[in-house]
């Protein structure tokens, strides 16, 4: 039932996203749908890490701008088409989510979190001093004439989002219900009752910080063409690196739904605030949301829809006996 | 002659300068049931973490079924059959409580069952420790003693080959500790061999067959029940001098 519910979703989704390139002539909605779709990847990607494994932490948008710097260096050296550079991207940031996650998973808690920080940091020192994909200088990233068989790249680019976002979703809703899910959160819950139960702790977060590493590079890879100038400041921007981390946290971590709903919801408030007021403000937003959600409902709205189910479920109950 | 299947040999585990085992060595027979007694931070849960593989010893050997496990990881341990409960409970919180069982199940007890009946399975434990009404309720909103349930139901969900068990009975009614004490009774005539770590001495001299005991990191006694509870120095490490 459940399963079939979700999958007509997909169809729905994409369906819509399809119909959309048909209709919509104004580039502008392309543009802020994009901008949407790349947070709610990236909040997909962040909590399979920090919300189902219970390892926050402040660097994984690094994968992204490590997403970013990939696609670039491919389209130069290769001109590959967009599809390959984007499994290429999600290869290189998986392995790269391996091999730091090996390094930095040991660690618990805040250490962690810093830890994450810093690799972060190590990477923009990096992307500042590869002349190749423009140092600290920045770089023009053409779009390639080919669009498919859309009218126009722009529109390209926005179903290949809606495909990766759906895709994102579906990796990580099939995590958090599969065998592997209930192990990251045996983690989250307690490690080491966790191994003393059977389940390969060490495993299992790297297999978490590779797919976190793997979406957040496929959510960076198309960014190059979409902004055509690309400078580490763009590629490690705050605000999305705060995104990443505040959709989740908004929308709920303990659930594989609860990082769309972020997404959505903080996305389109960010879109209407840069249209009717100033994109200056959305720092702001994001800030003030967070701490009205960590305060008010630290669970999330996933948290609290999950609350209300099992509060009518046991008012069931209870009447039926 | 029944086979040890666990060797703890020479065993010392340090705290930095602090020594909290000192080379300890005992044996636990197929099916045999032991008790592990001392006085508080004697060093029976640092015993326990080290044969459970939570810590890693300094020196010295863990044998389990032959098998040199000293250097296994604990999920390993868990593995080939090796479950314990926690003295301080560590329910996984986020879950509810038959979601605490389905861990053991699919995880270290995975080779062992049969893997289209692991919700029936893990009823059969709780209806085992009288839990079965508990199934769907939040694990966190336990109170302490059922948190101690859920302990031993989740280790027995393990479908260990050897269970330990820390001071499961902490806190219960002399009634609960009689039900506990059957259900470890009924386990052990499946062919499960105990380790029981408890102050209860009702039920460790009821219990078990063969006791050890620790005193300040350091094996004092290992005897039968009756000869253990004579021992002058057995009795100067609880009554002190
Ligand atoms: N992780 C740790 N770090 C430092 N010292 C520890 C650690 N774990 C235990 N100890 C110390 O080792 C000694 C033995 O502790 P342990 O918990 O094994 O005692 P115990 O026999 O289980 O006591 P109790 O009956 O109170 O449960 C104690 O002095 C304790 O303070
Ligand atoms: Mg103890």
């Amino acid at each position: 039932m459940k399963i079939n519910g979700f999958w007509i979703g997909v169809l729905i989704v994409l369906a819509l996203g399809y119909a959309f390139t048909f209709f919509v002539d104004n580039e502008f909605y392309f543009f802020a749908v994009y901008v949407v779709l790349q947070g709610l990847i990236m909040a997909v990607a962040w909590n399979v890490l920090g919300g189902f494994t219970g390892y926050v932490n402040f660097g994984s948008a690094g994968f992204f701008a490590v997403g970013v710097y990939t696609s670039i260096a491919l389209n130069k050296a290769f001109a590959l088409p967009l599809p390959l550079i984007i499994v290429a991207s999600a290869c290189i940031c998986g392995l790269i989510g391996l091999g730091t996650g090996y390094l930095t998973l040991r660690l618990k808690g805040v250490y962690f979190a810093i830890a994450t920080l810093a690799m972060a940091i190590v990477f923009e020192t990096v992307a500042n001093n590869w002349e190749y994909v423009g140092g600290a200088a920045g770089t023009y990233v053409l779009q390639p004439e080919n669009s498919f068989f859309f009218d126009s790249y722009v529109e390209f680019l926005f179903m290949v989002m809606v495909i990766l976002a759906v895709f994102a979703t579906a990796l990580s809703r099939y995590l958090s219900i599969s065998k592997i899910g209930q192990g990251l959160a045996a983690i989250r819950d307690d490690e080491t009752a966790a191994e003393c139960m059977g389940v390969p702790t060490l495993r299992l977060k790297l297999i978490s910080a590779s797919i976190m590493g793997g979406l957040m590079g496929i959510a960076g890879a198309p960014f190059p063409f979409f902004i055509s100038f690309v400078d580490p400041l763009s590629a490690f921007s705050l605000l999305i690196a705060v995104n990443a981390i505040a959709m989740p946290m908004i929308g709920g971590t303990a659930y594989w739904y609860g990082p769309v709903i972020g997404a959505l919801l903080l996305g389109t408030i960010q879109e209407i605030t840069t249209v009717t007021i100033s994109s200056e403000l959305n720092l702001l937003v994001v800030g003030s949301l967070l701490v009205a959600f960590i305060t008010l409902a630290p669970q999330g709205i996933a948290g609290l829809i999950h609350d209300l189910k099992n509060g009518r479920q046991k008012a069931k109950d209870k009447s039926h006996g | 002659m029944a086979e040890n299947i666990l060797v703890v040999d020479q065993l010392t585990k340090k705290f930095g300068g602090f020594v909290a085992l000192d080379s300890v060595s005992f044996e636990l027979k197929e099916n045999e049931r032991l008790g592990l007694i001392g006085p508080n931070g004697s060093g029976k849960t640092t015993m326990i973490n080290c044969v459970s593989g939570a810590l890693f010893n300094d020196a010295g050997k863990v044998v389990f079924e032959n098998q040199d496990i000293t250097a296994l990881p604990a999920f390993k341990r868990a593995k080939l059959g090796i479950a314990r409960s926690f003295q301080i409970p560590k329910p996984f919180h986020s879950m509810s409580v038959i979601q605490n069982l389905l861990i053991p199940l699919e995880y270290a007890a995975w080779d062992r069952v049969d893997h289209h009946r692991l919700q029936e399975e893990a009823m059969e434990i709780l209806e085992l420790v009288g839990f079965q009404d508990r199934a769907n309720e939040n694990s966190a909103s336990l109170t302490q003693v059922d948190m101690r349930k859920l302990e031993l139901s989740r280790a027995l969900a393990a479908k260990p080959k050897l269970l330990v068990s820390d001071e499961a009975m902490a806190g219960l009614s002399s009634s609960e500790v009689d039900e506990i004490l059957e259900i470890l009774f009924k386990l052990n005539d499946r062919g499960v061999a105990v380790i029981m770590i408890e102050h209860i001495m009702r039920a460790v001299t009821r219990f078990c067959e063969r006791i050890v005991v620790l005193d300040a990191g350091k094996k004092i006694a290992d005897d039968i029940a009756e000869n253990v509870m004579k021992d002058p120095e057995v009795e100067r490490a609880y009554l002190g001098e």
